[in-house]
């Protein structure tokens, strides 16, 4: 959405060479958005088709879900590795958590356009209600993910044995619990590289984006917007915000589901 | 000292049930898929057919998110295509990954 009612009056002989011209109709602030979030697509592309890349040239866990076990000789299956939930010890759910966190990311996605709807009306209040609701969401889902990660560091009580090959370069055999970057208990040592080094850069653009919203909503509820005449930062922050829930998209298929 | 009077100067439009309707419609529209996938991660067996539904449906996900949610398609068309059309790169990077993780599982297994 351009402000821009005042362009420069220029004569049709100047043709559109002589400036003047907006092809894109966009302010400079949102097309430079637009265009640093498509290098961030290229960037989480390449995590995510790595992970694709790694992932096939390990052989697939052919036996029963029920006689499953980790073992660095296949590819663990998702739903058996993420399958515990806070404050519930042992109870087998899975991917349950995951979901919540989905629900948790498309619904302050959807605050947010409601926020950005609110600010192409220059509505305060409303700007300010959903940018808050926002807010909670983005920091519920880092919470969550602060959990996810914990458990999945600290792994299982029962553990896996497994053979490897340690910092020293020596082949071990012992029992492994949770993960670290050299070994796990779930897979081989690039399933857990994969899941700290993506969900962790994902992790690390929301907990951005949490942080540009709070300076959002709080420019917003102190009148800086009304004062500026627009309330087009709503709208760039936003734009951040659905790229953060678009990539959670991807990375939730990729991670949980395949 | 006077206390700022923090009150907007700007005209404040009434709100478009229409529009907060849509955006409604949408979010729905993503949980179902999104409980579809849930459902299918349990209900189907692991294979090709299921890996490539829950991309489609991830695709299309993600339609609706640049779409509706980030207005993608009310942009004059040059800034959508300058979004788009880089993206068939991507393709290609899909390809050749593949290709890449096939061949070093032949290698090794």
């Amino acid at each position: 959405m351009s402000a821009h009612s005042t362009a420069i009056e220029v004569s049709s002989k100047r043709g559109i060479w002589g400036g003047g011209n907006e092809p894109f109709k966009a302010s400079y602030g949102k097309l430079m958005m637009w265009f640093f979030l498509l290098s961030d697509i290229f960037t989480f592309a390449a995590f995510l088709i790595t992970y694709i890349s790694i992932r096939v040239s390990y052989p697939a866990y052919e036996g029963s879900l029920e006689s499953f076990a980790g073992s660095n000789e296949y590819w663990p299956v998702p739903e058996l590795v993420f399958e515990a939930l806070p404050f519930v010890h042992g109870l087998h759910a899975p991917l349950i958590f995951v979901g919540i966190m989905t629900f948790i990311l498309i619904s302050s996605s959807v605050t947010m356009v409601l926020a950005v709807e609110a600010g192409h009306r220059n509505d305060r209040d409303d700007v300010v209600k959903w940018m808050l609701w926002t807010l909670l969401g983005g920091i519920t889902f880092l919470s969550c993910q602060a959990w996810e990660w914990n458990h999945f560091i600290h792994g299982t009580d029962t553990g896996t044995v497994m053979t490897y090959v340690n910092n020293l370069n020596q082949v071990v055999t012992e029992t492994i619990y949770g993960a670290n970057l050299t070994v796990n208990e779930y897979g081989p040592a690039s399933f857990a590289n994969l899941f700290f080094f993506i969900t962790g850069f994902h992790g690390f653009h929301v907990t951005i984006g949490v942080f540009l919203l709070f300076l959002c909503f709080y420019q917003a509820a102190v009148g800086v917007y009304d004062r500026r005449g627009h309330y087009e930062m709503v709208e760039k922050i936003g734009l951040y915000w659905h790229f953060v829930d678009l990539v959670w998209v991807f990375v939730f298929t990729l991670f949980y589901l395949i | 000292m006077q206390i700022q009077e923090n009150k907007s100067t700007l005209n404040v439009i009434p709100r478009d049930n229409e529009k907060i309707k849509k955006i409604w419609k949408t979010a729905g529209i993503l949980l179902a898929i999104t409980v579809v996938e849930f459902i299918m991660a349990f209900t189907m067996d692991r294979g090709i057919l299921l890996y490539f539904l829950f991309m489609a449906l991830t695709v299309w996900k993600a339609k609706y998110i640049m779409m509706e949610f980030m207005h993608l398609g009310e942009e004059a068309k040059p800034l959508f295509y300058s979004i788009i059309v880089p993206l068939i790169f991507l393709v290609w990077l899909v390809i050749a990954l593949m290709k890449e993780g096939s061949d070093i599982f032949m290698l090794r297994w």
